[in-house]
């Protein structure tokens, strides 16, 4: 029972992590209607500029508000470079710009601050703790508080704000939100700006895990299988996507694993995906269309 | 709202027009020429209906003012839109909004997932309003529109398309327009609706002078509630004149569904 316990809590621990990078996937999903490839490279890149800014020395809190600086004007940047001149373009057009976003960010930050491995010591120490007689790490613990406060903060901003109900109804209907004076590029610049801050935040705690290096890009396809058993337009869904698929592979890694000689959790929740798929589409909390007949 | 007097207040007369269409050329994806040579003026406080078949150009017109043509891959390759005096061909229709023009699109086009409060309100972004403003505004919009207000916390997309017709057109109120362009608002509508939001649409008319351009296949209704009317045919103007004057002509559906008939 307590090997159970211990491996449901440490896979929705590491979930919550999943459910990090998929959100930066939904806000975006949301505001333009395109998968931006581009995401894992955005995490590696602020990840990565966070680091360097540390090793040059600068204390903790002015490397991070240099690097979600960084990140904002990058927002724009990408907003008026890539996404505005391909406005009205088809999803696959706009699919496509966001794949070569992918290697000139990569390239930018490889470039810029090297391939090497960055260890990223973040203060938390990763003992393991106790509660109860089950065994927990303290890590994963600070992370998944972390994870939750910042969805928690992000709800709240995108629920009852100017700004969240502007991104709904941008997601809802771009023709009528320009009609009645929104502003489009506008959103564009702060939803790419929240989704590269939340990959920082992703990037910070996988990086303190397993070191900041190219690696960390692939937590791409981490988010796919989130994004599709929680659907694609829910904050909510890419949350419960997330512990999902951390409670599901480590419990198939521990139980069905030594069965079929381990190494489950790179393909499972692509499988567990594709058995969602069959019994519900849209995902979990993916939005269908409301409609009276 | 009072039935029975639809007659519009007399046209307003002389001065310069709030918006002046002046021989537009409008082309979808650099290849379909949707409207030819359209010219229009529309003066302050007036209420204009654009009337013409399927496909004639309404919608494309109306676009074309708005900014919203970028939107469907269309330009406006000659001619050009005034309002107010300035030169407005190709500005953002998020701009032009923020400076009195707002479109109700054909199809209503309500955010489906919002609800009917929370629809209302992306109207108010634009102006940036306190908290209280922005109740007072809505309060407003509840009163020409009682049927909203008991539907408040309904998602849009659930309410009828009578409803969502006049959420659309709030929505529109509320960023304070000075000219509303207003696409098939009879569009799959009950008669008697239709009439509603005509009626309503007139009361705006002549309580806060809001100008309406009102593209139609309803001659009847719309014609009844308009000052002037233009006829459009495959994308040009074929005639003007007042509402009363078409109206009395009785030939209107002849002249433009025979003209198409003798180009196709
Ligand atoms: N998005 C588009 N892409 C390409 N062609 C278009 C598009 N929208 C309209 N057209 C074409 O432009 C012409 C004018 O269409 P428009 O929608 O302006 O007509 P309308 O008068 O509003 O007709 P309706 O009464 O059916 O709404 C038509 O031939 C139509 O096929
Ligand atoms: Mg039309």
């Amino acid at each position: 029972m307590n090997l159970f316990l211990e491996t449901l809590i440490g896979g929705l621990l590491a979930g919550t992590m999943y459910s990090l990078v998929a959100i930066g996937f939904v806000l975006i999903y949301k505001a333009s209607g395109v998968f931006n490839f581009a995401q894992g490279s955005i995490l590696l890149f602020a990840a990565l500029t966070f680091v360097t800014l540390l090793e040059q020395g600068l204390p903790f809190a002015a490397a991070l508000a240099v690097t979600i600086l960084i990140l904002i004007l990058g927002a724009i940047l990408i907003e008026r470079t890539v996404l505005r001149p391909l406005a009205n373009r088809s999803p696959m057009t706009l699919f496509m710009a966001t794949l070569g976003l992918s290697y000139v960010v990569e390239g930018a930050a490889q470039g810029l601050m090297g391939a090497q491995v960055h260890a990223l010591d973040l203060g938390i120490e990763d003992v393991p703790i106790f509660i109860g007689d089950v065994l927990i790490s303290q890590f994963d613990l600070v992370a998944a508080a972390t994870a939750v406060a910042l969805a928690l903060v992000l709800a709240l901003l995108f629920n009852n704000t100017r700004i969240g109900i502007s991104l709904r109804a941008v997601a809802d209907d771009t023709r009528a939100a320009l009609s009645i004076g929104i502003n489009l590029n506008r959103i564009w610049q702060i939803v790419w700006a929240v989704a590269g801050i939340v990959g920082l935040v992703a990037g910070m705690l996988w990086g303190a895990r397993q070191g900041i290096q190219f690696s960390l890009s692939l937590v791409v396809l981490k988010a796919l299988p989130v994004l599709i058993i929680g659907g694609f337009t829910s904050i909510g869904g890419a949350i419960v996507g997330g512990l999902i698929v951390g409670a599901a592979e480590n419990l198939a890694e521990t139980y069905v694993g030594p069965y079929i000689g381990g190494g489950i959790t790179p393909w499972f929740p692509y499988f567990l995906a594709i058995a969602f798929l069959y019994i519900r589409p849209a995902g979990l909390f993916g939005e269908r269309t409301l409609e009276r007949v | 709202m009072t039935t029975g007097d639809t007659t519009p207040h007399d046209a307003p007369s002389g001065g310069e027009p709030l918006l002046e269409v002046r021989g537009i050329e409008v082309i979808y994806d650099g290849a379909i020429l949707a409207v030819a040579d359209v010219s229009l003026t529309v003066a302050p406080g007036e209420i204009v209906a654009l009337l013409g078949a399927n496909g004639a150009g309404k919608s494309t017109t109306l676009k074309a003012i708005s900014g919203l043509v970028v939107a469907d891959r269309a330009l406006v390759s000659r001619g050009e839109i005034r309002f107010r005096g300035e030169d407005i061909t190709g500005i953002a229709p998020n701009l032009l909004a923020a400076r009195g023009i707002v479109h109700v699109l054909e199809g209503r086009h309500v955010f489906g997932h919002l609800t009917v409060e929370e629809n209302l309100r992306t109207g108010a972004f634009l102006r940036r309003l306190g908290r209280r403003e922005i109740e007072h505004d809505l309060e407003e919009i509840y009163g020409y529109f009682p049927r909203l207000r008991t539907k408040r916390k309904t998602p849009a997309g659930l309410t009828s398309g009578g409803e969502q017709q006049m959420l659309a057109i709030g929505r529109a109120l509320l960023t304070r327009p000075e000219l509303v362009l207003l696409d098939e608002p009879s569009m799959g509508l009950a008669p008697i609706i239709v009439e509603e939001i005509f009626e309503i649409v007139t009361t705006l008319n002549r309580s806060k002078g809001t100008s309406f351009l009102v593209a139609e296949q309803n001659i009847a209704v719309s014609l009844r509630h308009a000052h002037r009317g233009y006829v459009v045919d495959s994308g040009r103007v074929a005639l003007a004149a007042s509402a009363r004057e078409l109206l009395d002509r009785g030939d209107l559906h002849e002249i433009y569904l025979g003209v198409a008939n003798a180009v196709a």
